[in-house]
């Protein structure tokens, strides 16, 4: 492959494979209309879009070290923010969020907040840093700047800790709707997404990832926008639904009141007949229904976490420059914000069309006997996603009698709302497009990490770039069945943990990376303390509040990163102050660091 | 004062500009989460606490990250400190 022709002609490739894809969604709606079964929909969606990632994984093979692991640092700025942002949204974005919002209102939207604002802290305290830097990992960097095998290995762990809890919710979500999509069962469906995400990463490290993120990106973006213009359209809220649907959200609130949303309780024996996992509609749409503490304090968290997540922060060592890196996530968040800011107009449109009565798709209010005829109730009611029962034996539907999971938001309003099969296709296609781009960042973050940092830099330092591909491979094929293996036994719902994941890593790396730009003191006695007793302490309280601890200042099992960062920032700035200053060359080092000119501090290659 | 500390006092004072920002439009204003939805002020019609949460604060950030790389290239040219095309 001619790789500076193809980073010449970028808009050009993707122009054409976004112009394939939308032909290709065209043809199947067109076969929709001759007959086409929706399970064969469901099927050439996935593996139409699968395959050709697995094809772009195939042509960025390499055998280059920098290739392997920073993408040859060629990456333009934009491409580099889509990539960046398939990395970002991950299943729990695409699937879950909107149902959340649907379900929790105002103090869900916390996490909107929270996971756009940290890229600001991304941007104006780390990436650019650790750009010039030019390290390949996270911990490299650590280990670099502090000096020692003990901060390095610490920096492996807490790594591998957050990432870990992460990637086994993502392959969880691949597998969730590989097996929606493929008709099979979730068991096995889990191996079918481990292998898709291998086949991306396996050869060609982080330039196959970044090329198939790309990719993935615009099936993701338009899978997603795609339903909530046309619902919107279809139900006449509005022509461009995030300006016009003001009139949609006072709406909701006027029927929540008419339907009694929180005066009407359910008694405990009603609750239990309804299977696990669903809820029904208990908070109020748009009004504030959190304390400001609790809205703050998990943004805060979301935050944090973001500018610690070392797979995020990874793809800016692949940029071009130090001047790319900053304006590279300026474009991350941009192309995240398209779809962040949507998430609440579809959970809006959602909840609207089934609570409406005087919409066609309005069930509340209904008899039950007719909402349980309906074709879209009857399928999602099999998929465990949907459940009406009568509580008060009125026969009719109340709002209190109606539940659904989180993911039946994303997943079924195009049915619900009457759009053609192609566009639930479509949805699955988007859904496994997120899942796996985050999968493979993760997977490749913790296996390059093990490979560089443990075992070349501490094991084998004089090992040969070809085993070290080698062992970087072997590596990434052993994480993946692992977190593969974990995912099927579903221990955690795929939203928790992804929350976890940035409490852990926010715990064990935020200070740590921060003060390594930010202040010269900082030593390695102090960033070994900051980065072990801000991970075992987070992990403390959150086993102390799962097991029933009182916990204290309100902070709760989502938000632990608060308690582990604390003792982190604190243990650092003391150790460090007790300890002796960082030599002159690493002092040195500092310096060189916090200016874009000159060569990076590691070399292209090392 | 050495060139490269003037650089970085500068840098600096831009990086607490852009926290300022962002610690207004991330937490700041959410402490009055109530204030906010009783305010007449409507963006688009939706209450201002549900606009900020859902469109107001995400667009501001992105707004203020390119502010921010903007700021930060004229502090590096203004130093001498800019990388060359073909680094």
């Amino acid at each position: 492959m001619i790789k500076g022709k193809f980073i010449d002609n970028l808009p050009k490739v993707y122009g054409i494979y976004t112009g394939g894809f939308l032909a290709f969604i065209i043809v199947m709606a067109i076969a929709e209309q001759m007959g086409m079964s929706a399970k064969a929909i469901g099927i050439a969606f996935v593996a139409f879009t699968v395959g050709i990632y697995a094809m772009i994984g195939y042509l960025s093979r390499t055998l280059q070290l920098d290739a392997y692991y920073v993408a040859g640092r060629q990456v333009p700025t934009v491409f580099n923010g889509m990539a960046t942002a398939a990395d970002w949204m991950s299943g729990a974005s695409f699937v879950a969020m909107a149902g959340g919002i649907y379900f929790k209102g105002y103090g869900y939207m916390a996490l909107l907040v929270g996971w756009t604002g940290g890229y600001v802290l991304v941007a104006s305290l780390l990436a650019p840093y650790l750009r010039k830097f030019g390290c390949y990992t996270v911990p490299d960097f650590i280990g670099t700047r502090y000096g020692g095998n003990l901060a390095r290995l610490s920096a492996v762990l807490v790594l591998t800790v957050a990432s870990f809890t992460y990637v086994t919710a993502q392959i969880n979500a691949t597998g969730t709707i590989a097996s929606v999509a493929l008709d099979i069962p979730f068991g096995i469906a889990v191996y079918v997404g481990l292998a898709s995400i291998l086949i991306c990463s396996m050869l060609g490290g982080m330039r196959a990832v970044t090329w198939t993120q790309v990719a993935q990106y615009i099936v993701l973006i338009i899978a997603y926008l795609l339903p909530v213009f046309w619902i919107s359209n279809k139900m006449g809220a509005g022509f461009f639904p995030h300006l016009m649907l003001a009139d949609e959200v006072s709406r909701i609130a006027e029927l929540e009141a008419q339907f009694g949303l929180g005066t009407v309780k359910n008694t405990a024996a009603d609750l239990a007949t309804v299977p696990k996992g669903l809820a029904g509609i208990t908070k109020a749409h748009s009004s504030v229904n959190a304390t400001p503490w609790a809205f703050i304090s998990l943004a805060v968290c979301m935050m944090a976490g973001t500018a610690s997540l070392p797979h995020v922060m990874m793809r800016y060592f692949t940029t071009p420059s130090v001047r790319t890196a900053r304006r590279s996530v300026g474009w991350s968040l941009f192309f995240i914000f398209l779809l962040y800011s949507s998430a609440p107009m579809l959970a809006t449109l959602s909840k609207l069309s089934l609570m409406d009565p005087s919409l066609a798709t309005g069930i509340i209010g209904k008899s039950i006997a007719d909402v349980q005829a309906l074709d879209w109730y009857q399928n999602w009611n099999q998929a465990n996603l949907m459940f009406v029962s009568d509580f008060n034996g009125n026969g009719t539907l109340e709002l209190n009698e109606f539940f659904m999971g989180g993911k039946a938001v994303v997943l079924a309003t195009p049915e619900i709302a009457g759009l053609p099969y192609v566009i639930s296709g479509l949805v699955a296609a988007g859904g496994m497009a997120a899942a796996m781009s985050t999968a493979d960042g993760l997977v490749l973050a913790i296996a390059n990490a093990l490979s560089h940092d443990l075992y070349y830099k501490i094991i084998d330092p004089k090992a040969e770039t070809a085993k070290r591909l080698i062992v970087a491979r072997v590596l990434l094929f052993l994480i993946g069945f692992a977190g593969a293996s974990i995912a099927a036994l579903e221990i955690q719902g795929i939203l928790g943990s992804v929350i976890w994941a940035f409490d852990f890593a926010m715990s064990g790396l935020f200070f740590p990376l921060v003060l390594g730009v930010w202040w010269k003191r900082a030593n390695s006695q102090g960033a070994v303390a900051g980065m072990l007793l801000g991970l075992a302490s987070g992990t403390a309280y959150l086993i102390w509040v799962r097991n029933g601890g009182a916990g204290f200042w309100g902070i709760t099992q989502l938000t632990f990163g608060i308690v582990g960062s604390l003792v982190s920032l604190v243990s650092m700035i003391v150790v460090s102050l007790m300890t002796p200053a960082p030599d002159t060359a690493t002092q040195k080092m500092v310096d060189e660091v916090r200016i874009p000119s000159g060569k990076t501090v590691l070399g292209k290659q090392h | 004062m050495s060139k490269q500390a003037q650089h970085w006092e500068k840098t600096r004072g831009l990086l607490f500009v852009t926290l300022a920002i962002w610690f207004v439009f991330s937490i700041g204003i959410f402490f009055f989460g109530a204030e906010m939805e009783a305010s007449s002020f409507r963006p688009l019609g939706y209450p201002l606490s549900y606009y900020m949460t859902c469109q107001g604060s995400l667009g501001i950030f992105v707004i203020l990250i390119f502010w921010f790389a903007n700021r930060q290239e004229k502090i590096d040219e203004e130093f001498g400190f800019s990388e060359r095309e073909d680094d």
